[in-house]
């Protein structure tokens, strides 16, 4: 039996000083190590706007931007991300000041019930700063890490052609 | 996932004796694989000794004419590099082929050649495995085996190994640069990865505390005749079935050069450099070559039930790549 003594010395801190900005929002931050990036956003600063789908880097929903770079924050251990800038669907734009990409999901209706929503406008929004698609098979194709069960497809590929100066306003509908 | 000490490391020597003097340590890179499989409780670490802060992220242009890939320089940074896409277009190809472009912007070049079987059983701690736990028994083998191995299996392991990348570095004949608390070694790409054998738990010859620290490609890459061909269950962002990764230097007809590794078939990308020489290279570049080189390199080959239909499906896919990387770059 563990003696609340024994449970005291066997307590140790392992968490880790890490410093990032989330946002445009400094954070100084002391953080366990397997916290994920997704739930030091959502439990740790309240930004759920990043969702929880899988939890596995297989759907998405999670999709933030790091220095920039899309990746799967569900997959990162949030003490590894010590002075990057995070930039999730909150810092993009904001109720009365969307951003293009996010005004063109709603033109475009390129979502149904949302939840992989902000995800998927944080991969669009990534995929055009890395700047290698140039067909909608390639929007297709570079967008296949965000999954969408309402199966919005058309709309979400209408939304990312229209930004990209590609025409086909009127969306898929 | 378990608790667990977090480590920066600042130096190659010191990571590695960090690794070396503490049981259940580990290395991260980008950490794709790692965490998920730490999520599953499948993977315990003690320890994580994060690598990232090492210099290890440039693409340099080695004395040989080679080219050198720092162990931590991302899959999507590998791929679409203006070099590796002009001179070693089926490496680029692979990877693209491969995971989502969020997995590939932050998994590296070193984590890729460590990444662990998606076997089913691998992944579900409820049931034996192997190579998750050595001792237990292997119920792929009667079990869930449509995506596992069909060449160079034990009766310990049926499991495949499930990157595009290490397809393409097999092909290209690429040599893994590692160092160590015994010092560094260079590793031809052949001898990284190992068959299960005895002991699947082991998936490379690479010592638990060696560093990748780069990985190099000869001098010549197959620029004009390559082909990467993954069949899989859906279009995108799906492991391969089979895949085949195929790269010849052809003059006037005949196979000068020729490298071919398949994916999806085996514990490593299976390749084998001395039936390339007797059966391709020096032959004409055509179908009746392409089938007898695929029929010995397949030899031996056997399905466990779910996965008899790669018996089938990988000769054709060997000879539908080559004839794809022989015909590259003619007009239609």
């Amino acid at each position: 039996m563990t003696t609340g003594q024994q449970a005291l010395e066997e307590t140790v801190d392992l968490a880790v000083p890490t410093h990032m900005t989330v946002s445009g929002r400094s954070h100084t931050l002391r953080v366990e190590p397997w916290t994920s990036l997704l739930d030091l956003l959502r439990e740790g600063l309240q930004l759920t706007g990043s969702k929880k789908g899988c939890d596995h880097g297989q759907c998405g929903a999670c999709t933030v931007l790091v220095n920039g770079v899309r990746v799967n924050s569900c997959l990162c251990l949030a003490v590894m991300h010590d002075g990057d800038a995070i930039t999730t669907i909150e810092g993009l734009g904001s109720e009365g000041n969307l951003s293009t990409m996010q005004q063109s999901f709603v033109d475009h209706d390129g979502y149904q019930c949302g939840y992989c929503t902000p995800g998927q406008i944080c991969s669009a929004v990534g995929m055009l700063n890395e700047g290698h698609a140039r067909t909608e098979a390639d929007i297709r194709e570079q967008l296949s890490g965000n999954v969408c069960r309402c199966g919005a497809y058309p709309n979400i590929v209408a939304a990312v052609k229209h930004v990209m100066g590609m025409g086909q306003t009127e969306g898929g509908r | 996932m378990n608790n667990f000490q977090y480590v920066r490391a600042e130096g190659l020597d010191g990571a590695a004796r960090f690794v070396a003097g503490h049981v259940g340590a580990k290395f991260i890179g980008g950490g794709t694989n790692l965490v998920d499989l730490m999520k599953y409780n499948v993977e315990k670490p003690s320890s994580l000794v994060d690598l990232n802060r090492l210099s290890m992220r440039d693409v340099s242009e080695l004395p040989d004419g080679g080219l050198r890939i720092g162990a931590l320089v991302t899959n999507s940074d590998v791929a679409y590099h203006p070099t590796v896409s002009t001179r070693y277009p089926l490496l680029s190809r692979a990877i693209l082929a491969g995971a989502s472009a969020q997995l590939r912007n932050k998994a590296t070049t070193g984590g890729n050649l460590l990444q662990r079987t998606r076997c089913v059983y691998f992944y579900d701690t409820a049931t034996p495995c192997n190579k998750r736990e050595p001792g237990t028994g292997c119920p792929a083998k009667e079990g869930i085996n449509r995506t596992l191995a069909i060449l160079g299996t034990s009766v310990s392991c049926i499991a495949t190994h499930p990157s595009d990348m290490c397809v393409a570095l097999g092909a290209l004949g690429a040599v893994v640069q590692v160092t160590g608390p015994g010092g560094s070694r260079s590793i031809p790409f052949e001898q990284f990865h190992r068959l299960p054998g005895d002991h699947p738990e082991i998936d490379t010859t690479l010592a638990a505390d060696e560093i990748i620290t780069s990985v190099d490609l000869p001098r010549t890459g197959f620029a004009g005749h390559s082909a990467y061909i993954k069949v899989r269950d859906r279009q995108s962002y799906a492991f391969a079935l089979v895949s085949v990764a195929a790269g010849l230097e052809v003059a006037d007809g005949v196979i000068a050069k020729a490298g071919v590794a398949l994916g999806g078939v085996a514990h490593k990308p299976w390749r084998n450099p001395q039936l390339e020489q007797e059966l391709l290279v020096g032959r004409p570049a055509n179908r009746d070559t392409y089938h007898e080189f695929q029929r010995a390199l397949l030899a031996g080959a056997q399905g466990f039930g779910e996965n008899d239909f790669k018996l089938k499906l990988a000769p054709v896919t060997v000879v539908r790549a080559l004839e794809q990387a022989a015909h590259e770059g003619e007009q239609a």
